[in-house]
């Protein structure tokens, strides 16, 4: 198998995720503010409905697993342009990719308790 | 390929002084900059902190009634408020850049123009949302 990479077009596919998994959650946010700011006052009971209700769950996993790609690719290029010692910018790579494993989990453990 | 790998050596200036002190930024490039800052504190802490408080809040009512108060504490509001203008100013960037990649608003006056908005209604809506926090 042939690999190009370095020129033009490698890193395509991060720099179009970001871009899609941004709308994602700009659609998100805007229909949660929307819900948030205009609907009845949030109590438990209310707050409680609307993260027990299918399409909500659902919602908010895309949600997360968009937030997840979007903030690797991210982090990624922060770490890449500030961090040269190849060590240490592993290091934090791996300890991103741990974190961002772990908000994962947990969301999954939040909405599907 | 020849003329990527010899690269030549520039001369950088790149101190703690020059960077709080003589480098200035153009307003476009303060919007560049913040929008990186922001997206890493929404990365770490500010995911993790709101985690926290939807686990708390959807856990029990007595879990929903402590994220309420804790919410009313000072230093927890200013937090707030900062997690607000990082999600704000992150997403009015984001969406400028978008727009960018569109080949939209590229010419400089209007890239000041819209560094500007960008600015001004990330903080609008900060205060906005803020206000509904109180």
């Amino acid at each position: 198998m042939k690999r190009t990479v370095v020129g033009a077009h490698y890193g395509m596919r991060d720099w179009l995720a970001q871009r899609l998994t941004a709308l994602l959650m700009a659609l998100y946010s805007v229909v949660l503010a929307v819900i948030l700011v205009r609907g009845e006052p949030i109590t438990y009971p209310v707050w409680k409905d609307l993260f027990a209700q299918g399409w909500m769950r659902v919602a908010t996993l895309l949600f997360a697993v968009g937030l997840v790609w979007h903030a690797w690719v991210g982090t990624r290029d922060i770490l890449m342009d500030y961090i040269k010692p190849d060590g240490l910018r592993l290091t934090l790579q791996v300890l991103a990719l741990l974190l961002l494993g772990a908000y994962m989990g947990w969301a999954v453990q939040i909405l599907w308790r | 390929m020849s003329s990527a790998s010899a690269k030549k050596l520039r001369p950088k200036y790149l101190s703690l002084r020059a960077l709080l002190f003589e480098i200035r930024l153009p307003l476009p490039g303060w919007v560049s900059i913040l929008h990186r800052i922001s997206g890493a504190l929404l990365v770490f802490p500010f995911a993790a902190w709101l985690l926290y408080m939807l686990d708390r809040s959807l856990a029990s009512e007595q879990g929903f009634q402590a994220v309420n108060s804790y919410l009313d504490l000072p230093l927890v509001k200013a937090g707030m408020l900062l997690f607000i203008w990082a999600y704000c100013h992150h997403l009015c960037a984001g969406l400028r850049f978008l727009l960018l990649d569109l080949n939209r608003g590229i010419e400089l006056p209007a890239a000041r123009r819209s560094s500007v908005a960008v600015l001004v209604v990330s903080l609008a809506l900060t205060a906005f949302f803020g206000a509904r926090l109180w």
